[in-house]
Order: C-alpha cells, then sequence, then structure tokens
C-alpha cells in the first residue's frame, strides 16, 4: 500500500513536482472563499465563547481546508456525518449556523434538521457515529438509492472500538462510505504516538481490505481530489475509503484546554506556515486567478457570516422547559405527561 | 375467523418476523448467526431463504457494530430488528443503546426517530455456562427514551413484537429464552394489546403477584398452590416495564391490598424496586402489609449447578405471600 502523502499545492503555493492534476481553477475559487468563511466562523465562535455566549467552541482553526473539502465533494442527496469539531463542515454543506451552534449555545443538542440537510447531529461521543454513518450508507444500498456518506473522526478516535467495528463492517457489506479521519496531533491533549503505533492511520486501511490514502489536510486542492475520488468510487459500487488527512489543531481542544501544558510555541509556529489558506490563496494569486476584488468579495462574505452568527447566537432561539418532555416518545408516557404537568405547575407559581 | 395454532415462543416470534417481512418492505433482521443458521434458538429459521440475503443477513461479529449499523439503517427509512446473541453478549452494545438508540428522537427534536427493535433473549433457566442468563432489563428500563418490553406468553411474543417492529421508536424486546421451546396456543389474528398494558392473568382476591418476563409462570403456580391453601391470590403480568402500566398494578393492589414483586435478576436497584416505589407510593393507604420483593440474589448469575437456588421460585414467594401480615387483619 502506498502510503506516500498526496499533495498537490506546496506551501508557497508552488505545484508539487509530479502531483496529480490539480481540480479546475473554479472550484479552487471556490472552495478557497470557503475556507475564508469558515476561518472566519472558527474566529467569530471563538469570540462567542469569551462574550459567555457559547458555552464551549472545539475550534477547526487550521483544519478548513477538511471541513470545506469534506462538504464540498458530496452531491445535495449524499450524507455527512460531522463531530463537534466540524462546525465548519456543517455549515459549509449549507446548514444555517445559528442552528448549528444550538448545540454549544446550550439552547438544544442538535439544532438543525438531519433529514432535510441530510447531516447527522454532531457527535460527541467518539466514532460511534461512524457506525451510523454506515447504516445509512448501507440503507441507501438496500434502497436502490446511489446516496454516498461522508464520515469524520479525528485521529484519537480511531483508537476507540467503534472505529473498527465501523471500519470492519463498511468493507464486509462494501458500504458507499469515506471514512476521513482528521489527523490532527492532539486528542486534547494525548498525541498521536500515544494512540497508536502504526505507520500512519491510513495504513489500518489494510486490516480492512480497503483502499487507505494519506492526503496532506492543509492542501485543499490535494483533499478535493482524493476526497472527490473515493466519493465516486463509492457511488460506483467500489465500498468503503478510509482517507487521513495530515493536518494540525492550530487552537486548544476548546476554551476550557490549556495548550501549553503539552505543546511548544515551535510546534504551532511550524503548523502556521503551513496554513491551507495562505497557501491557496498563494497559489491562486500567483496564477492570476484570486484578484483583489474577489478577496474583498470574500472578505466581506466572511464578515456577514460572522455577523449573521453573532446576531443570532447573541439573539438566542429561546428554551422552553416543557419541550423536555416532549420529544423522548412519540406518545408521551403517562409518566411524562406527570412530570411535564408538575414542571408546568411550578412555572406557573413562579410566573404569578 | 381464527389463527390459532401451537407455536412455541420460538416459532411464535419467527412468525412474528415472518409476518412482519411480509407485511413492510421497510423491516430487516440482521445479527450474529441469524442467516442460514437461524438463529442459536432458531428463531429467525428460514428467513434468508424465504426473504433473501438482503432482509435477513448475517453480520460481522461484534455488537456495537450491530446496533450502530441499525442505528443508521432506521435513520435511511428502514426498520431494522437486530438480535444480540444473548443477554450479557448485548453489553458491547451499551453506549448505542444508551447514547444513541435512546436519544436520537430526543436529540433531534423529534425529527429523526428511529423505529428500531432490539431482540435479546434473556434470563436464566435453562443451565447456560457464565453470561448466558443474565437479567439486564433495569439497564434499559433506566434509559429514558427506550421502550422495553418483556412477554410472558407466547401469544404475547407475537403481538408485541409487531406492535414494537410498528411503533415509530426504539424497542428493546426480552424474550425469556426458558420458554423458547415451550408449545402453547398462539392467535396471530387476535387483537394485539397496545403496548404499555398489563394485564391480569389470574384474578385474586387476598394478595397479588406482579411479575414480568420468566416470573409470570412462576408466579402463576405460586398463587395456584396459595389457592389450595385458602388464599386467592391474582397475578398481574406487567408485559411491558416500559411505559408502566401503573393503573393495570395499581387497581389490583388497591383491591388486594396486598403485594409481592417477583422477578429473576438482583433486587437491589432494580425494575422490582421501581414497582414496589411506585405502588407504595400510590397505594399506601390501601396496603395491609408492606410492598415485597421476590428476586434474584444480589450476586453474579450463579453456574448451572446452583441456578436453581438462586431463582425465585414457589416456595419463596409463598413464605413471602405467608409473611404478609394477615393476622392484623
Amino acid at each position: 500500500m502506498d502510503t506516500a502523502t498526496v499533495r498537490i499545492v506546496e506551501p508557497d503555493g508552488e505545484v508539487a513536482a509530479g502531483a496529480p492534476a490539480p481540480p479546475p481553477v473554479a472550484e479552487l475559487l471556490a472552495g478557497y472563499r470557503a475556507m475564508v468563511l469558515a476561518r472566519r466562523l472558527n474566529e467569530q465562535a471563538g469570540a462567542l465563547v469569551r462574550q459567555g455566549r457559547l458555552a464551549v467552541y472545539p475550534s477547526s482553526r487550521g483544519q478548513e481546508a477538511c471541513q470545506v473539502a469534506a462538504a464540498a465533494v458530496l452531491a445535495e442527496r449524499d450524507w455527512l456525518f460531522p463531530t463537534y469539531r466540524d462546525t465548519a463542515a456543517v455549515v459549509a454543506r449549507g446548514v444555517d449556523p445559528v442552528e448549528v451552534l444550538t448545540l454549544l449555545r446550550g439552547d438544544w443538542h442538535c439544532g438543525y434538521d438531519p433529514l432535510a440537510h441530510r447531516v447527522a447531529p454532531q457527535a460527541t461521543p467518539l466514532a460511534t457515529q461512524l457506525l451510523h454513518a454506515v447504516g445509512v450508507g448501507h440503507a441507501a444500498r438496500l434502497k436502490g438509492d446511489d446516496d454516498v456518506v461522508m464520515a469524520l473522526c479525528g485521529d484519537g478516535a480511531t483508537s476507540e472500538g467503534d472505529f473498527h467495528e465501523a471500519c470492519n463492517f463498511a468493507a464486509v457489506l462494501g458500504a458507499p462510505v469515506v471514512f476521513l479521519v482528521q489527523n490532527n496531533k492532539y486528542a486534547i491533549s494525548v498525541p498521536l504516538a500515544r494512540q497508536t503505533a502504526a505507520p500512519s492511520l491510513a495504513a489500518k486501511a489494510v486490516g480492512y481490505g480497503m483502499p487507505g490514502v494519506l492526503v496532506d489536510g492543509n492542501d485543499l486542492a490535494a483533499l478535493t481530489v482524493v476526497l472527490g475520488e473515493a466519493v465516486r468510487r463509492a457511488r460506483d459500487g467500489g465500498g468503503p475509503t478510509l482517507v487521513e488527512a495530515d493536518t494540525y489543531r492550530m487552537d486548544a481542544h476548546t476554551n476550557a484546554d490549556d495548550a501549553g501544558r503539552y505543546r511548544g510555541e515551535d510546534e504551532v509556529a511550524g503548523w502556521a506556515l503551513r496554513d491551507p489558506l495562505l497557501r491557496l490563496r498563494a497559489h491562486l494569486v500567483a496564477r492570476g486567478a484570486l484578484t483583489e476584488q474577489l478577496q474583498a468579495e470574500y472578505a466581506a462574505a466572511a464578515e456577514a457570516l460572522a455577523a449573521r452568527t453573532r446576531d443570532g447566537v447573541t439573539r438566542g432561539g429561546g428554551v422552553d422547559p416543557e419541550e423536555m418532555f416532549a420529544h423522548v416518545y412519540a406518545t408521551p408516557t403517562a409518566q411524562l405527561a406527570e412530570q411535564r404537568a408538575l414542571l408546568r405547575t411550578e412555572l406557573e407559581l413562579e410566573g404569578s | 375467523m381464527t389463527g390459532a395454532r401451537k407455536l412455541t415462543m420460538a416459532q411464535a416470534i419467527n412468525t412474528a418476523l415472518r409476518d412482519a417481512l411480509t407485511a413492510d418492505r421497510s423491516v430487516v433482521v440482521f445479527g450474529e448467526d441469524v442467516g442460514p443458521l437461524g438463529g442459536v434458538f432458531r428463531v429467525t429459521d428460514g428467513l434468508t431463504r424465504d426473504f433473501g440475503e438482503q432482509r435477513c443477513f448475517d453480520t460481522p461479529l461484534a455488537e456495537s457494530g450491530i446496533v450502530g449499523l441499525a442505528v443508521g439503517m432506521a435513520m435511511n427509512g428502514l426498520r431494522p430488528v437486530v438480535e444480540m446473541q444473548f443477554d450479557a453478549f448485548a453489553y458491547p452494545a451499551f453506549e448505542q443503546v444508551v447514547s444513541h438508540v435512546a436519544k436520537f428522537a430526543n436529540r433531534t427534536r423529534g425529527r429523526v426517530r428511529l423505529p428500531l427493535v432490539i431482540r435479546i433473549p434473556y434470563a436464566g433457566g435453562i443451565g447456560g455456562v457464565e453470561h448466558h442468563s443474565d437479567s439486564s432489563e433495569a439497564y434499559y428500563a433506566h434509559t429514558p427514551g427506550l421502550t422495553v418490553l418483556a412477554p410472558a406468553t407466547n401469544a404475547d411474543a407475537y403481538a408485541l413484537l409487531r406492535a414494537a417492529i410498528e411503533l415509530p421508536d426504539p424497542v428493546v424486546f426480552l424474550e425469556p429464552k426458558k420458554h423458547y421451546f415451550l408449545a402453547e396456543e398462539v392467535d396471530v389474528l387476535a387483537p394485539a394489546p397496545p403496548i404499555g398494558r398489563a394485564v391480569v392473568r389470574r384474578a385474586g382476591r387476598d394478595a397479588t403477584l406482579i411479575a414480568y418476563g420468566p416470573s409470570v409462570p412462576v408466579a402463576l403456580a405460586a398463587a395456584e398452590r396459595a389457592a389450595t391453601d385458602g388464599r386467592d391470590v391474582g397475578v398481574v403480568d406487567l408485559r411491558s416495564i416500559v411505559p408502566f402500566d401503573d393503573d393495570t398494578v395499581c387497581a389490583e393492589v388497591r383491591r388486594t391490598g396486598r403485594a409481592v414483586v417477583v422477578a429473576e435478576a438482583p433486587g437491589f436497584a432494580s425494575v422490582a424496586s421501581e414497582v414496589v416505589a411506585r405502588v407504595t407510593e400510590r397505594c399506601f393507604h390501601h396496603l395491609e402489609a408492606p410492598v415485597r420483593r421476590v428476586t434474584g440474589f444480589d450476586v453474579p448469575y450463579p453456574p448451572p449447578e446452583l441456578e436453581g437456588y438462586y431463582l425465585p421460585g414457589t416456595d419463596r414467594i409463598l413464605d413471602v405471600v405467608d409473611d404478609l401480615q394477615w393476622d392484623a387483619t
């Protein structure tokens, strides 16, 4: 198995020697625009945490190429299975950012309609959602649909049993799933060397009998090609692919984390030089595709997204305490009806 | 018109699966050894042959994978019915059951309901070696979002499984494995009882035994023996642990003033404990004696040579019935 890293655009914006053909320039421009928006969303969400408007925000700053490419390679009928760190990917898929941040604002566990968007709720347990992704894909095949499922997880999640079971089930069933592991080097504080002794995470694919591809996770062009190929393969009945994206979590795990306790500034500074936005910008500017005017347009779109996010999160969706009882069962049990009535009485007394 | 015939519980469940597969194209059955073998208890016998590998199939040997797969398939419009091979072998799936199966509808504000059924052969009395005889109902009953059913008769096994498969919410379906090969009359055309409704199996004036699953026939046998001693003891079969039928249970206990809950699981922090609490809270002024429990001991399920000492039997039940403060009245 070839576990050499697939790279198309080097950190300085030059095309890598012997690289596969890059995607069309229009696609790269759209991807760059989406990354500018994703970066701004990461920054805005971080600010909302500092202002006390969000309970917590696991940032994907530095991983925007993965976030954008994961959504961009999917057709509308395809499915995305994100984790808690994949807010930007969900937004890139077209879900309203305020609905996405409902989870982290604390109004409800999932603020969007997963079926309408074909985006699963952001998973906070690790790797459990990968099995759901396989189930959605297998069901699609049984129904005769050619939908593909993009299942996201991080490097830490590959140590979980459900990662193994999902890869194995997908390969045995031939399910149309693309597993994208964003190897951002840390599971909160624990480095990759403590998760695995494998030569790479992509190499694990061998044990499942599926293709494994290691790709530069900060290279949107390479990600688009690799993930696009995996999606096509899955759609054509070729089964699952395991893609490992070599990337880096530039921010701490969340605002509650102190990354200075487990990694050095030098390491972070080194990865800053491999930033996915800087790299694609240099490439597109050198090709004459990314004009000053386009850059200004993208910046304005990013500001508009930030403003909409800020206003929506600040305004809040409002909570209804009785909603706790509303969805547990399609038909509430007598016991839940009783408990709901009790809470209502308490609320009425408070209000009177 | 009647569809009555003699069926074992395994055959009754097999018939329910067949009828559901026939009635609804979205029903799929999968698990370990459920394909050509027909399951270790033969509950899925012939389903792959008759409905094809797409409708009834073997999976890799991984319970979390089976339940996680079912979650995704239910999200995408199918109605999976999965088999956990034995009660204690369902534990690897626990996180999927508790964190996802149970919570998905709530998490998504009712937008994604999971119409799936997890069938679990459960409880003891078959001389099974370690890890083959657990009564695991309390784990599931404690988890909001799950419907937990435990049929005691073959007719209920058929009717409740059909209802469970049609329910929009996930169901943990506990099959008392010692009943698998006992034949009873089953009328598949009989109207199905609604999920969440207990049934009075035997009316009694003096005391009420409350049981479910494999403890129901034991309670009925105890009531029969009590009758020869001149005590008129009734039996309520819960059938559904969640939702719990307070009305039927409490109506009986209010009539008799005495109640004993019978269950195989260890009694500490158990479903039996919950029943005692509910009955005591609701029937206190009608009670002539404390509500008692006859349950398994608080020990790991014993090896086959010892299970006779562990399982609640008619002697132990009658001893407790005798102890219900009869002299005071």
